[in-house]
């Protein structure tokens, strides 16, 4: 039998995250354990091992995965062919005639898929879909066996044009099907039938690079948990935001390249909505990067496509996640020029900041955190003892003696300007894209981005920051909370005038056919389901797109309506007389799940408002700073800066001028002291 | 006013940020490919009095780096002749001779007032898809004069005190053949000021104009400072490098380019005496094209160093009166492209004798502009044009890059798929191709391969390419790549263009196929030094043939196939 608890689990690069929510009384407890490597599966059953002794207890997991975005950053998939259009064998190789970098003319570029594995056939299909050359299938069969006996686990066909008229595509993987001796056999078509070759080549090349390693890792994890006892659904967080059953995780892994981080950000709009707060910016400060998403309105913002590496293009629908290189682990260092420069190069984790110990001696963003008192030396994330002499003396060697500072100021120029870049990127996806910051509240997540909290206030105008009671595991918690969603695109290609509305309908049928039947596969009870519509939209000539909302019986005068709200919305002038045009259909269809109740994750009983301790803590100028214990404070406690509130997963630092204070759900709301 | 160094920091991102910004304002909103796609476009903040670079965005094209400069100086000596400038009022012009590069680029420039003063210039410019003249798309290699070229446009007041001017709207889209794309990318620059000016006052009022001003000085004084630094840590010396264009497109004679690199101490002079005098044929550059394109050398040279005007204070640009690379109005100057790339591979070349490590091979050299047009079975115009790549040069570190776009440009090509869809064509091939790299230690990258079939009942091809007689050299010991070779299908046979990779006016009929094959990237350091495990790997890929790696490495990789 099924029990009644879910769990969340975020496999990182350093640690695996646990989120475990008992749904009959809404308890929710958390645990933390080292990522286990190479094989994942050990640290993710032991996390799990902490809160939960009996796996028949569990309803569902949900897992959040960086497994397919590692095996393509270190080029870990499987040897895998491609066969192609004749003509077309290199696609994947010249890319879009990109560089590595703007300036310099350094670096190279392999595929995933080496030259001589990427074999051509005669087929040719042209743009309007006709088909002028029928796939030649014997070849197909023939390059099929090549690529066999020389150890592919994977093929992938793609065919130009083949987002236009699937045919000869279908035709080849049918014929590859019959003697394919595993299921890793997929066309571009089926992955993305989305105009644009290179990008559709490229996220089929790399589905099907991941396929046998994540379908693979995925099955292990599933066996251990059914040999522990676990008789519930297994699920995997998409880059979406959504969740997907694991057998269409194991077809589609390259859906799974942004798995964690995306959780994150469901569970940041969540725990903003439940705090009545529709209006986020969320900013994750790891070690090396931090990572800004952007929810509006209650909803994340998607982007089409990433880039994981130079070459390596996945398009899909995604959260839309900004990373700078500036983490706590970023080096602070003074340029030729004069110029003080936080990054790019870091320290990361290992050997992580010089007051670590671990063998790195230039200053980092945490080394001035722990100069200036933020960071408690004798405490820090992680266990331990920090050596603050040596982060001292980097600071002055590196930056204060080259800039003429003293140590203090020294410390505290290294923050403005990580700070700065840290608003400059909050602004990139903010405020700079039309929404006014007084209306979003900030939210750190990850260890280090609430020591930044109140500098990035002053910085970008936003009017306040909300702190989740577990900022240390707001993926895993993100991996509870995420709905089901299923993606899908087709690219029309046609005059918005001469739209052919009934066929377009039925496009959007046929979506929603196939992923309700996803839904209901899953065997996932849902509280609602919903789907989304758009067009990808230009004027023609244009090759950008704006996205088009629609309804599910549209007309052609009512697509150009919207397509005129959301061109204006996005460029403030419309072309007049501009004739338009629709590229793509995109749909989403939605199965909710019922969600967790945060008040039960506030804090209960008296607590306490009494400060721990006191430490000198630098702002400006050293304050004797009341340093208090988060999560004993109660609900609608109110603590005026300048303060720290430290908890196991990361430092909160109320600057002077601040207030924090407790809300009903156990969230810290930091906001400026009103004005006397 | 001095300014502290952390205040400099956090606004030395800030400005960077309202560029960067105002590129990808225009980049989405623009209709034409080259800028939405290719990326032809660049934004930026100019000096008040000198219209020299302040601020520029990090994606718009390399080469507008240098050039906006003079566009800006442009319209500041026509205010002061006007002696009229008010606020709200933008310049539009394309004339190179004043702006630099060709007509093809509409520059916007619009000063930026606080005050009642101008506190510097704000400046927008953007490849449009055609301006009229002899040739769709403009690149016609038999100009002979710019007005064969395109319609030129002086600056003029296009926006006065805010009112857009639609007298001369309607003057610019009278003169293209692709009016609804002039009118959608002059739409989206005005955008890209519109949205520069208000990120810039919003800035102002929080720092306040005297801090401001300070550190727009202070980023040049650093940017100097870095290049100071750079220039000194290389060895004093002369060193000379020459290479050749092919031909100016009317003439088959080839053109000499020759540098003389001198440094001595923190100082670095490039003196081009010794090259061909201007031609008659439109690969002619104007004198701030030539100095903005050794810019460009320096930034690729030096990574690091910031896009603004302090890093040329280091580094003197000789460039003889009257030269291929000074020429006046109405010298032709379409080609742009071409003369400065090659300006780019001698400076490389000159300064690989100098320091080795330091540079790259030589690119493949060539934008290779293609255009194919004719008119549709219910009569509509269609223009498809595009540049194409090739290889980059091999590197102290490692191989070239295969299919890289020009070191003038950060141009991404649009997808075949694209083009197919917005054009009666076909590609036949589109590919890497095979033996076009140059050989050495590190071999350049490959070159390409695209063929290109008519599917309508008649067209006609345009191209302006180079290489077709001189190829991407090597350096540091390493050798040269394939030449540019271009043919087109005429009845039964396949001909080429008497000017290697110029030619206009091609007819085809449907089912006829142009082919360009484009070079690799030079290689760099000795192929004796190649390691044959390498060139047995190339030879597997298919890279390069048998035969063509025994002559190009000797045998020695034979064995290790075996």
């Amino acid at each position: 039998m099924t029990g009644r608890l879910m769990i969340g689990v975020d496999v990182g690069g350093t640690f695996t995250d646990i989120f475990v929510l008992d749904e009959a009384t809404g308890a929710a407890r958390v645990a933390k354990v080292p990522t286990s490597r190479p094989d994942q599966a050990a640290g993710f059953l032991a996390g799990i091992g902490v809160q939960v002794a009996d796996l028949t207890q569990v309803a569902t997991v949900v897992h959040g995965t960086t497994a397919g975005t590692n095996a393509l950053l270190e080029r870990k998939g499987a040897r895998i062919g491609v066969i192609t259009t004749e003509g077309f064998r290199d696609v994947l190789e010249m890319r879009r005639r990109d560089r590595p970098r703007t300036w310099g003319l350094r670096g190279n570029f392999d595929p995933v898929v080496p030259r001589d594995l990427r074999l051509e056939v005669a087929e040719r299909v042209l743009a309007d879909g006709t088909i002028r050359q029928p796939a030649d299938l014997d070849a197909v069969r023939a390059a099929g066996r090549q690529l066999l006996d020389r150890g592919c686990a994977a093929v992938a066909v793609l065919f130009v044009n083949a987002y236009a008229n699937p045919a000869n595509e279908r035709a080849a993987v049918t014929a590859l099907r019959a003697f394919w001796p595993n299921p890793h056999v997929s066309a571009s078509h089926e992955i993305l039938p989305e105009i644009r070759e290179f990008e559709r080549f490229s996220t089929t090349a790399l589905n099907a690079y991941l396929q046998p390693e994540v379908s693979g890792y995925l099955g292990r994890l599933e066996a251990a948990l059914r040999d522990r006892g676990f008789g519930g659904e297994f699920l995997i967080v998409q880059s979406n935001g959504g969740v997907m059953a694991v057998d269409t995780a194991c077809r589609l892994p390259v859906r799974t390249a942004l798995s964690g981080p995306a959780a994150g950000v469901i569970a940041a709009a969540h725990i903003a909505q439940s705090a009545g707060i529709a209006n986020v910016i969320t900013g994750d400060m790891g070690g090396t990067s931090f990572d800004v998403a952007l929810i509006a309105d209650g909803q994340a913002a998607l982007a089409a496509q990433t880039a994981i590496d130079f070459g390596m293009v996945v398009r899909t629908p995604m959260i839309e996640i900004t990373t700078i290189g500036a983490g706590g682990g970023s080096i602070a260092w003074v340029d030729r020029g004069g110029l003080l420069t936080i990054g790019p190069e870091s320290a990361g984790s290992d050997p992580g900041p010089v007051a670590y110990g671990r063998g790195n001696d230039r200053p980092t963003v945490t080394d001035a955190n722990i100069v200036l008192g933020r960071i408690d030396p004798d405490r820090p994330i992680g266990g331990g003892r920090l050596d603050v002499a040596a982060a001292r003396a980097a600071i002055l060697a590196h930056v204060g003696r080259p800039l003429g500072l003293g140590l203090e100021a020294a410390a505290e120029a290294i923050l403005r300007v990580a700070n700065s870049r840290m608003a400059g990127a909050i602004r990139l996806v903010g405020i700079e894209r039309g929404h006014d910051p007084k209306g979003f509240a900030f939210m750190p997540f990850g260890g280090g981005g609430a020591l930044h909290a109140g500098a990035l206030l002053a910085e970008t105008g936003l009017a306040m920051a909300l702190i989740p009671r577990y900022p240390g595991v707001t993926s895993a918690m993100g991996c509870v909370i995420a709905d089901m969603r299923q993606d899908f695109v087709q690219t029309v290609n046609c005059l918005t005038a001469a739209v052919d509305t009934p066929a377009l309908s039925a496009l959007i049928e046929r979506h929603a056919a196939e992923g309700t039947r996803l839904l209901d596969a899953a065997g996932v009870a849902f509280s609602a389901r919903s789907r989304l519509m758009e067009l990808d939209m230009a004027y023609v000539g244009q090759t950008h797109t704006v996205p088009v909302p629609l309804e599910t019986t549209p007309t052609p005068e009512a697509i150009e309506a919207a397509f005129a709200a959301a061109y204006l919305r996005a460029y403030g002038r419309l072309l007049p007389g501009g004739v338009t045009r629709i590229l793509n259909l995109r749909t989403a269809v939605i199965g909710h799940r019922p969600k967790l109740d945060l008040s039960t994750l506030a804090p209960d009983g008296a607590g306490t408002v009494t400060p721990r301790t006191t430490r000198k803590v630098h702002v400006g100028a050293w304050h004797d700073a009341a340093i208090h214990d988060r999560l004993s404070l109660p609900v609608g406690a109110r603590i005026a800066g300048p303060a720290v509130l430290e908890q196991p997963d990361t430092t909160i630092l109320v600057e002077p001028g601040l207030i924090a204070e407790v809300d009903a759900f156990g969230n810290i709301r930091l906001t400026r002291e009103a004005a006397p | 006013m001095s300014i502290d160094p952390i205040t400099l920091a956090v606004l030395a991102g800030r400005m960077e940020q309202i560029a960067d910004e105002m590129d990808a304002t225009l980049f989405r909103s623009a209709f034409n490919p080259i800028i939405a796609e290719a990326h032809d476009a660049s934004h930026g903040l100019y000096h008040a009095i000198t219209g020299e670079t302040l601020v520029q965005g990090k994606s718009g094209l390399p080469i507008f780096v240098g050039v906006m400069a003079f566009a800006v100086k442009a319209a500041i000596d026509k205010a002061a002749r006007d002696g009229d400038l008010a606020d709200g009022d933008i310049y539009a012009f394309n004339d190179a001779h004043l702006g630099g590069t060709h007509l093809s680029d509409m520059r916007l420039v619009r000063p930026f007032f606080r005050g009642g003063r101008v506190f510097c210039w704000l400046a927008s410019v953007g490849h449009w898809h055609d301006m009229g003249g002899a040739v769709p798309g403009n690149y016609n290699p038999q100009a002979t004069e710019v007005f064969q070229e395109a319609f030129v446009l002086p600056p003029v007041k296009l926006v006065r005190g805010g009112i857009l001017q639609q007298d001369i709207v309607d003057i610019l889209l009278r003169n293209t053949r692709l009016p609804a794309s002039a009118q959608g990318d002059l739409n989206g620059q005005l955008g890209a000021l519109d949205l520069g000016a208000r990120r810039l006052s919003a800035l102002l009022d929080e720092y306040g104009d005297e801090t401001v001003a300070a550190a727009l000085s202070a980023l040049s004084d650093r940017a100097q400072a870095l290049t100071r630094a750079e220039i000194a840590a290389l060895p004093d010396g002369r060193w000379e490098a020459e290479d050749f264009l092919d031909n100016d497109g009317i003439t088959d004679t080839a053109l000499r380019i020759r540098v003389a690199l001198e440094i001595a101490g923190d100082r670095l002079r490039l003196d081009f005496a010794g090259t061909a005098g201007a031609t008659p044929g439109p690969v002619n550059i104007s004198y701030g094209t030539a100095v903005a394109c050794v810019y460009v050398a320096m930034k690729h040279i030096f990574p690091a160093l910031p896009a603004n005007a302090g890093v040329m204070r280091q580094v003197e640009v000789a460039i003889p009166p009257r030269s291929l690379l000074a020429a006046e109005f109405p010298a032709p100057t379409g080609g742009y492209t071409e003369t400065i790339l090659r300006m780019i591979d001698v400076i490389f070349s000159a300064m690989a004798l100098a320091a080795p490590d330091r540079v790259v091979a030589n690119a493949y050299g060539t934008i290779n502009a293609l255009s194919i047009a004719g008119h549709r079975a219910d009569g509509r115009r269609w223009v498809m044009f595009s540049f194409y790549g090739g290889g980059h040069g091999g590197t102290p570190e490692g191989d070239g890059l295969n299919h890289g776009n020009a070191p003038i440009s950060t141009a991404t090509i649009p997808p075949a798929e694209i083009l197919e869809a917005a054009y009666p064509v076909m590609f036949r091939q589109w590919a890497l191709r095979p033996g076009s790299a140059g050989p050495g230690r590190h071999r350049g990258g490959l070159g390409a391969v695209y063929e290109i079939e008519v599917l309508e009942e008649q067209a006609e091809a345009f191209l302006f390419g180079e290489r077709g007689r001189h190829p991407p050299r090597g350096v540091a010991g390493g050798g040269d790549a394939a030449l540019n070779r271009f043919s087109y299908e005429s009845g039964s046979g396949r001909l080429t263009p008497p000017m290697a990779s110029k030619m206009v006016g091609i007819r085809l009929r449907r089912g006829e196929a142009v082919r360009l094959e484009t070079p690799g990237g030079g290689g760099y350091g000795p192929p004796a030094a190649r390691d044959p495990a390498l060139v047995a790997r190339d030879v597997r890929l298919g890279y390069l043939s048998p035969e063509a790696a025994d002559a190009a490495y000797g045998a020695a990789w034979r064995e290790v196939a075996a």
